[in-house]
């Protein structure tokens, strides 16, 4: 009764008003010298218009100022720019700093929640946070223990704060949220925890919960309409995140909500990407496990879905669907489309029409990808939409306590949420991703709240008959479904790149430096290494005239759990053990802010 | 109990070269009486002092806690602790830990964990003492890192293994319900 009166009461609001973009959100992001939002843009593009630094005399950079956190653990997401200060944030315990940039970077505040040190053990991979949002004068924190905290941007005070789930059963927070409309819009994490993943609105002047979607159960839970939400095309009929699975296992069922948002305000749709389903022993949970791994378009007033693409039903090697969605508008087969591009950790990178969700391109971005042969393509086939599963790499035809070997990739993904660039001066998305392959055996497992629910036995290694790194930095047609270049790197590149009009794009790599590159040809043109390696994203903004180029150093997430000692080839003979680079000869923990310009 | 006596009568003669404590900074040798099996019981291995330990045959085949102990180590430890009880960016290698610490410390340490939260660490090892995953398998887990700890077994996964006794069979049953 509760949930379908506040739905009603949104429903007014949105018919009412106009459909638009947080307006005071909007301007600063249409002013390229600042940088308002995590991900560049509400489209996800990371193309900054800033072109003073450029492919002529980007080798001439030098460093301007640095700043430490004071936190040593993994350090995702970027600072914002906003009006003459900068927004700071770190890992757990979650400190964000106000920097000044008219004084070097003085401090203007420093906000520092009190967290139960208990949720540090529940995230799954490093404490790891994304980064802070800014709209209407706020700044807005997503901290691990699931408390969103709404500051005053001036002076930092608390102005309100919402709870948005309880770390005793494993519902932690890793990501950034999004500021649409009058409306935070956040995400959850816990799928190796057993949670049920949900996204939630809150009001962006009380605090208080607008709606929220789950993941799976049924369709009151997960603001699906049966006759009107459609999956490529079809409506998706009832209960669909409730009869696709056994028993009450949706219920534990995952599909964690902890990548990267986007919006378009002319459809007035919101994207994201929905986790795994829980556990990884793929036996254990029969059925397509709706709605995991799913591309998801909603209505950011009332949270209902318009429409979603599961890309891999009954998950059997953890590829997360979280990873950015890209929205552009580019002509296919000589027609203006509104695009949606998304490269997915299972290794295929999807284009969509983002106003009806029809799939469009469904292509490997890297050329080892073995678990399918590819998408059925053909909407008069029974399997239209789903991916081939080539029986050798299925974990789940294997069976458990059996070892299937050589599955590429890993269950990191050939790219995780570090998320891609896109320029529209060449048309490219520009990708960093993983070369990592594994083995991956799943057992049977029982369920405890806040423990642990995985289920399954991984070995990664590089990518076999390859170059023997582990990364990649692509170019991307999103159209022809091509790579068009690819520069090889040692390590997984962990890092989230930046385009500009500069005709450069910037990444960083796990061993520290950053990089930047001809946005073209892909050529190296500088390179600098950072005093740890570097997880965060690229960002870019101007002050007093001049441009710089900012990003977060600090070794650890997922890559530092991996990859620190070296990974080794179980396939190999003895004495090969070990013979694979170590991140922990090149880099330590440490938690610091670069800043570029050229020089003066 | 038979087997026990037999096989400690035949360590005896090597036990006071080996009770030589070994410099902190060497890795000890798998044959140190601390760390090598004495006797075994349903499949399940011991040193002298009644501590679970590995054993490694010559042509590598090893025992089963051990193999078990690869499986759930890298189920549910190794997302902070990295591969093959290498340690991570922020967690340290168990395979020295399992080595060094004391049995009985090692358990106290997984079932309540351990909170380093202070100015410069955020360290928290979670108590997985109510984890059935963990806890029914917290000898294979020890055993497994112990042996990876003093060389016995190289990294990733061990490729021969003996078979799974019907006794740790029954145990497993018993304590997963």
């Amino acid at each position: 009764m509760k949930k379908s009166l506040l739905m009603s009461a949104a429903f007014l609001v949105g018919s009412s008003g106009l459909a638009a973009a947080n307006s005071d959100l909007q301007a600063l992001i249409d002013d390229p010298t600042q940088w308002a939002i995590q991900t560049g843009d509400y489209e996800n593009t990371r193309y900054s218009e800033l072109d003073q630094i450029n492919r002529d005399n980007v080798d001439d950079l030098q460093v301007a100022w640095t700043f430490s956190t004071g936190v040593l653990r993994g350090h995702e997401g970027s600072p914002l720019v906003v009006d003459g200060i900068m927004y700071v944030h770190t890992p757990f315990p979650n400190i964000v700093y106000a920097l000044d940039l008219a004084q070097d970077g003085k401090i203007i505040w420093k906000y520092e929640p009190k967290q139960d040190p208990n949720v540090i053990p529940v995230m799954c991979c490093d404490t790891v946070n994304r980064g802070v949002a800014y709209a209407d004068g706020k700044v807005f924190l997503h901290q691990a223990d699931t408390k969103v905290v709404a500051l005053d941007a001036k002076t930092g005070e608390v102005a309100w704060t919402a709870v948005n789930g309880d770390p005793s059963i494993g519902e932690t927070n890793t990501a950034t949220v999004l500021p649409v409309k009058d409306k935070v819009i956040v995400g959850i994490s816990g799928g190796e925890f057993g949670v049920r993943g949900h996204v939630t609105a809150y009001d962006m002047n009380s605090g208080e919960q607008v709606w929220r979607a789950y993941s799976m159960g049924p369709d009151s839970d997960t603001l699906i309409d049966p006759e009107n939400t459609t999956h490529l095309g079809e409506p998706v009929g009832p209960d669909s995140g409730l009869n696709t699975w056994e028993g009450d296992q949706w219920k534990i069922g995952g599909g964690t909500t902890w990548g990267w948002y986007s919006y378009d305000a002319d459809l007035d749709l919101f994207y994201y990407g929905t986790g795994n389903p829980s556990t990884w022993n793929p036996g254990q949970r029969p059925g397509d496990n709706r709605w995991s791994m799913t591309v998801m378009a909603r209505d950011p007033d009332d949270g209902m879905a318009k429409w979603l693409y599961q890309m891999t039903p009954h998950d059997e090697w953890d590829y997360d669907g979280v990873n950015e969605m890209i929205l552009t508008d580019q002509e296919v087969d000589g027609e203006m489309r509104k695009l949606l591009t998304h490269p997915d950790r299972n290794g295929l990178s999807y284009t969509m029409d983002r106003e009806t969700g029809e799939l469009l391109v469904a292509e490997k971005f890297d050329p080892v990808v073995n678990w399918t042969t590819g998408v059925d393509m053909d909407p008069d086939s029974d399997t239209y939409g789903r991916p081939a599963v080539v029986a050798e790499y299925s974990t789940e035809q294997n069976g458990e306590d059996v070892n299937s070997t050589g599955i590429c990739p890993a269950a990191l993904g050939t790219k995780d949420q570090q998320p891609s660039a896109y320029s529209p001066k060449t048309g490219l998305f520009y990708i960093p991703t993983n070369h990592v392959c594994m083995d991956y055996e799943p057992f049977r497992v029982s369920y405890t709240a806040g423990q642990p629910y995985v289920g399954a036995t991984l070995a990664m290694y590089p990518a076999p008959g390859s170059h023997g790194g582990m990364g990649n930095f692509i170019a991307w047609d999103n159209i022809e479904g091509k790579i068009k270049w690819s520069i090889p790197e040692q390590f997984s590149v962990w890092s989230g790149a930046l385009a500009t009009a500069g005709d450069i794009v910037f990444y960083g790599t796990l061993e520290g430096y950053l990089k930047a590159i001809d946005s073209e040809s892909g050529e190296e043109l500088y390179s600098f290494k950072t005093p740890s390696g570097i997880i965060g994203n690229v960002m870019t903004y101007e002050h007093d005239g001049k441009q710089f180029v900012g990003i977060l150093s600090g070794i650890g997430g997922w890559a530092g759990i991996g990859l620190a000692a070296g990974l080794t080839d179980p396939n190999a003979g003895l004495g090969a053990v070990g013979g694979y680079a170590a991140l922990s000869d090149y880099t330590a923990l440490g938690g610091q802010l670069t800043v570029f310009k050229l020089p003066d | 109990m038979t087997i026990r006596r037999l096989l400690s009568a035949g360590f005896a003669s090597c036990l006071a070269i080996a009770a030589a404590p070994a410099l902190a900074e060497e890795t000890p040798s798998p044959d140190d009486p601390k760390f090598a099996a004495a006797y075994e019981e349903g499949g399940r291995y011991f040193t002298e002092e009644d501590i679970p330990t590995f054993n490694v045959a010559e042509d590598g085949t090893v025992d089963w806690l051990t193999y078990s102990g690869f499986r759930r180590y890298h189920a549910e430890c190794h997302v902070c602790h990295g591969p093959d009880g290498e340690g991570s960016s922020y967690a340290p290698a168990l395979k020295n830990s399992a080595r060094d610490m004391e049995y009985y410390e090692f358990l106290a340490a997984v079932a309540g964990g351990i909170q380093n939260v202070n100015a410069s660490e955020n360290s928290v090892m979670p108590s997985f003492g109510n984890n059935p995953n963990v806890m029914c398998y917290i000898d294979d887990i020890y055993v497994y890192l112990k042996a990876r700890g003093v060389g016995a077994v190289e990294r990733g996964r061990p490729a021969k293994k003996e078979a799974k006794s019907d006794e740790i069979q029954a145990f497993e049953d018993d304590c997963m319900g």
